[in-house]
């Protein structure tokens, strides 16, 4: 049923730290490992060891610039999977009502039986959360690691997205965005956590921390080195003038 | 948004076919015996076609039974129960033509509105689209359903009605894409609003992966933008303004109808794939894409 249903009180998701992220893409790597090899239909890799390889990933890391007005840019490395949302224009659009939303935790996912690979909930999600696989003609998106958070075959440690266990910088946190005391929850009130694209109202539950300011810019060598002389004396005072006189300098 | 010819075509198609068959339906023109068979034979034949080709792009087109499942939310559902129902309405009204028993009012009538309410419901799974600014606007539906009718006029033989709508379907269109060109801006959505950074500008360094994707072929599609403006004049032309001038000046007859109608179609499917192919969807911003249209 693609109608959403009311909101949850548990709304599994993620926190990215944007301040932490290295930019490493093991996250992505894990993601597409845990998830080909699991729940679903495989990730396809098409021409992967030719001239043109492409495929189907469900978490992808960005890089951005942000060059402020004086001072040094800054790199931020950014990664984009489905948020979760809880106003997600991706399940309403669904023909076919392979598109959900679950209940009990807000996880939104596809019954890969029953997708015909329209794409409408592609076009629909902002994020570029969903991509349609080549090989099984079906959407493809994140599945919060539905397969591993509740599974009781597997070590409590690793009952977490396949993307947050793996991640070696702690950028990644999974918990109940729902509950103000959680963990996850206390972390993006501390650090300002936001949400992405706030304009087209699909009020994701995966939140960002934006990077933390830089610190005054600190130049170890200054002290050690010596302004060059505005006015030099001496010789080099006797060469300036006598350079300048030539014709062809500076006016 | 990659503009995918299955769709292009029926989109077309199957505007004018329900067009025809809403003209057919409301009784005007009425035709009896042979003559409604041949006209609604077309209409049939259009609309139809256009819905066959539309499961072309589906990655599991066996399963495409279960799009008439999700109606109470889905654009793209209701299309598929309006368009069945639509069809049906309207091959009842043609067998009561064809075979004497005259033209059924009530009959009629439900099946033209259920050929205007097809065409909307299309339109319509553009226009709900939040994250396609251009399309997500009143315009788009108008749109559809202004080509449809003027289509549909013609091949209904209104030649003075067909003349005016194709006329009234070019200002649309107009209106369309002016509005159109600054609606990614007007949405608000930028890369900055995308990534939630602050304190300068923000500028994508480097894609996920060095090769393109999913995303990147269907939503980050770019046209040959030097030629855009140049496609508009020549679709414009050929859809609206050469067909209302045939129409209006030349000694109406089959050969005259069938030169407006096909100048229209050339030129529908210029603006049609216009239609898809200078489209921005805002996930082109995470890309890079677009930074020249946002504010």
């Amino acid at each position: 049923m693609t109608q959403l249903p009311p909101p949850s009180e548990v709304k599994l998701g993620l926190v990215i730290d944007l301040d932490t992220c290295v930019g490493c893409h093991a996250c992505v790597t894990a993601c597409k490992g845990w998830n080909t090899e699991n729940y679903g239909a495989p990730l396809a890799d098409t021409d992967p060891y030719g001239a043109e390889p492409s495929g189907t990933f469900l978490n992808r890391i960005h890089s951005y610039e942000v060059q402020p007005e004086d001072g040094v840019a800054q790199l931020v490395h950014f990664p984009k999977s489905c948020l979760h949302c809880e106003d997600a224009p991706c399940v309403t659009v669904c023909p076919t009502g392979a598109s959900y939303k679950r209940a009990e935790d807000g996880i939104v996912l596809v019954n890969e039986t029953a997708c015909i690979g329209c794409g409408l909930c592609a076009w629909a999600c902002p994020y570029g959360a969903r991509e349609k696989d080549p090989v099984e003609g079906v959407i493809k998106k994140c599945t919060l690691c539905v397969d591993r958070v509740y599974n009781e075959n597997l070590p409590e440690e690793d009952r977490v997205p396949a993307c947050v266990r793996t991640c070696p910088a702690g950028a990644r946190h999974f918990g109940d965005l729902g509950d103000p005391d959680s963990a996850v929850s206390r972390l993006v009130a501390e650090r300002g956590g936001i949400d992405l694209m706030p304009e087209q109202g699909t009020k994701p539950v995966n939140q960002y921390l934006p990077p933390r300011p830089k610190d005054e810019p600190l130049d170890v060598l200054a002290p050690l080195l010596e302004p060059v002389a505005e006015t030099p004396d001496g010789f080099l005072g006797w060469l300036d003038k006598a350079l300048s006189r030539l014709p062809g300098g500076p006016s | 948004m990659h503009p995918a010819f299955s769709v292009i075509l029926f989109s077309t198609l199957s505007g004018a076919g329900f067009g025809l068959l809403a003209f057919l339906g409301v009784g005007w023109p009425a035709p009896e015996g042979l003559a409604a068979f041949v006209f609604y034979a077309i209409g049939f034949a259009l609309a139809v076609s256009g819905l066959i080709a539309s499961t072309f792009h589906l990655g599991r087109p066996e399963r495409a039974l279960r799009a008439f499942t999700q109606w109470r939310s889905s654009w793209l559902s209701r299309e598929a129960c309006l368009a069945v129902a639509a069809l049906v309405l309207a091959g009842l009204t043609a067998l009561a033509q064809i075979f004497g028993s005259g033209h059924v009012l009530v009959l009629g009538w439900l099946a033209a509105a259920f050929c205007i309410a097809t065409v909307l419901s299309t339109s319509m799974i553009y226009a709900s689209l939040k994250t396609v600014p251009r399309w997500n606007d009143l315009t788009t539906p108008a749109l559809f359903l202004g080509w449809a009718l003027a289509g549909g006029a013609l091949l209904a033989a209104h030649v003075m009605l067909a003349a005016v709508l194709f006329l009234v379907a070019s200002a649309i269109q107009l209106a369309h894409w002016i509005r159109g060109d600054s609606a990614l801006r007007r949405s608000g959505t930028t890369l900055a609003t995308a990534t939630g950074l602050e304190g300068g500008r923000v500028r994508s360094f480097e894609p996920p992966h060095t090769g393109g994707n999913y995303l990147t072929r269907e939503m980050v599609f770019q046209v040959a933008r030097k030629h855009a403006l140049r496609l508009r004049v020549i679709g414009l032309a050929l859809a609206g303004v050469v067909p209302a001038v045939l129409l209006l000046i030349a000694p109406a007859s089959h050969v005259t109808a069938g030169l407006a109608l096909l100048c229209h179609f050339q030129g529908l499917l210029v603006t049609r794939w216009l239609f898809f192919a200078e489209a921005e969807h805002v996930v082109g911003l995470y890309y890079g894409a677009h930074t020249a249209r946002t504010a």
